[in-house]
């Protein structure tokens, strides 16, 4: 047997364990076993690499590997829960920075050797320049380092046209002559650029849709960069990972009754501003000790958590104040919506570090039916996902996309910090409802004051 | 390697992927893309042949340990992370 035979042989043992590794992510009872088993195909691949005969320096592999995996242990311990989507965003980045480095390598050292090596070069280095710009900017906007707003300027369209257009006749040149060094390079050059564009006019709301976006072209860079170095494990793996990114974001549209394109080149916060019609209603504000007089009495409270529940770092607080709840007799229930928050699956995370049983962390479609039979339901950081316009208000710009009917409650309290709109910048009706009382102020500063009240109150 | 054999593969991993990725639950959506970041780390295996076999050019060392480095911090943050969320997912019984 020769050794390239052993190499591929150990690459198709590493492919069974990153499936089976995503198989077990199935259930959160096997899903720690499930990450053991993908790390170790990971690490059996690295060795079978190592020992392939194909490497003949070390000393540079041991320096970049010293680095990566320093850096990356540092950044995965001190990340907080909150900070998971940028977290993702940066490994992203990274990702399809490696892949484009990997392809350009190729490139310098054997030049494009057929037409179906030049295409799969050129895939790779558009996809995965533009994903490592527009995950950086993602990185920027999700860690606020840039403004989480729409950023949008005169031009922008033309702009984005010229980059496109640019990139595609650049590559047609390129693929007749391969040999164009210097097309290889300002191609490169273009879609680094265009990964900037592509994400900075996208607001923080929709980030859940951009970062799995971003995931599936991550995923079809290492795919690409397999067909152009010839290899097995990378096309697989990167198969997997792009079908993972592409389910993840048409869940995301789905829960935002968007499609990608509206998503990608919308700028939904600039579209509608409508004036509430009618007679104007008056929100109605209710105490803490009020508020916990009712909730003292509630059999069964519904929470329902939004990104302002992130930002205001009210998880424990609110934990706390469902096991009051629990101690006096109430069936407490988590209702998570699939955009809220950040990234897909984020409150799940911030609710489980906070040690809330994950039994307790329903889905959006498996809530809805209990509503009705809720004596309360409390919205922390939450807007557009519990507005009822999107039931019934055709005019609404969220109309259609399915919510939390938080309004079928008996009582609903609402915990924010103003009267101010949600992303989409619509009023929400909900606040107006004869059951609906606003708390206002922080959300955590409320919780724990409410905490404070069941505490003193036995 | 033939070309038609690698699209087999690739089209069938989609394929494998598509089924495996639909019976994640909402709950583990996280934790699930940081997974898909650890794996697509992978990408290891091609920046170690760039950096080892190839060091025949300083531009070729440069892009080689850089690559090395960037899928190195995907693969090592990526299982660590994804580690610590999973850790953090518990039920009742065991909670505290």
């Amino acid at each position: 047997m020769s050794g390239e035979f052993i190499v591929n042989l150990v690459y198709i043992v590493s492919s069974c364990l990153f499936a089976f590794g995503l198989k077990f992510l199935g259930s959160p009872v096997t899903a720690r076993k499930g990450n053991m088993l993908s790390a170790l195909g990971m690490a059996l691949a690295v060795a079978a690499t190592l020992a392939s005969g194909h490497i003949i320096s070390f000393q540079w592999i041991l320096i970049g590997i010293v680095i990566g995996a320093g850096l990356g242990a540092m950044v995965a311990f001190k990340a907080a829960m909150t900070q998971m989507p940028e977290m993702i965003a940066l490994l992203h980045g990274c990702g399809a920075l490696a892949s484009v480095f990997v392809d350009w390598t190729a490139y310098h050292v054997h030049g494009a050797t057929d037409l179906t090596n030049a295409i799969t070069l050129y895939l790779s280095i558009v996809i995965g320049g533009l994903t490592f710009t527009g995950s950086a900017i993602a990185w920027a906007k999700l860690s606020e380092r840039m403004p989480g707003k729409p950023i949008l300027f005169t031009g922008q369209r033309f702009l984005n046209i010229a980059l496109i257009s640019a990139i595609l006749v650049l590559g047609a040149m390129f693929l007749i002559n391969p040999a164009r060094y210097d097309l290889f390079l300002i191609i490169l050059g273009l879609s680094v650029f265009f990964g900037i564009f592509l994400v900075i006019p996208i607001g923080g709301a929709d980030m859940p849709v951009v970062i799995s976006v971003l995931n599936s072209y991550s995923g079809i860079v290492a795919c690409t960069t397999g067909f152009v170095i010839h290899n097995t494990l990378l096309i697989v793996v990167g198969a997997l990972v792009g079908a993972n990114g592409i389910i993840l974001s048409i869940i995301m549209c789905k829960a935002m009754n968007r499609s990608i394109t509206n998503v990608i080149f919308g700028a939904f916060g600039a579209v509608v501003k409508k004036q509430a019609g009618g007679e104007k209603k008056e929100a109605k504000a209710i105490s803490v000790e009020d508020a916990f007089l009712v909730l003292e009495n509630a059999k069964s409270v519904v929470i329902i958590p939004g990104y302002g529940l992130a930002v205001a770092q009210a998880q424990h607080a609110v934990r706390e104040l469902g096991e009051f709840l629990e101690k006096n007799g109430a069936d407490v229930k988590y209702a998570i919506h699939p955009v809220a928050g950040r990234m897909p699956g984020h409150m799940n995370v911030l609710l489980a570090e906070a040690n809330i049983s994950y039994d307790q962390l329903m889905e959006m479609d498996a809530i809805n039916p209990l509503m009705e039979n809720t004596d309360v339901a409390i919205i922390i950081g939450a807007n557009d996902v519990v507005n009822p316009a999107a039931r019934h208000d055709k005019s609404s710009p969220i109309y259609g996309m399915p919510i939390i009917n938080a309004d079928k409650a008996k009582s609903v309290f609402v915990l924010k910090r103003s009267m101010a709109t949600g992303f989409a910048g619509i009023e929400n009706e909900l606040f107006y409802y004869d059951n609906c009382r606003m708390i206002f102020g922080d959300a955590k500063q409320t919780v724990q004051a409410l905490v404070a009240e069941f505490k003193s109150g036995h | 390697m033939e070309l038609i054999y690698l699209l087999f593969i690739l089209v069938l991993s989609i394929f494998l992927g598509f089924a495996l990725i639909s019976r994640v639950p909402p709950l583990l959506h996280t934790p699930l893309m940081s997974e898909a970041n650890a794996i697509c780390g992978i990408i290891i295996i091609g920046a170690l042949i760039a950096a080892g076999a190839e060091a025949n050019s300083t531009l070729t060392i440069i892009l080689g340990t850089s690559a090395v480095a960037l899928a190195a911090f995907n693969v090592v943050g990526g299982y660590l992370v994804t580690e610590r969320m999973l850790k953090m997912f518990k039920k009742k019984e065991t909670a505290k």
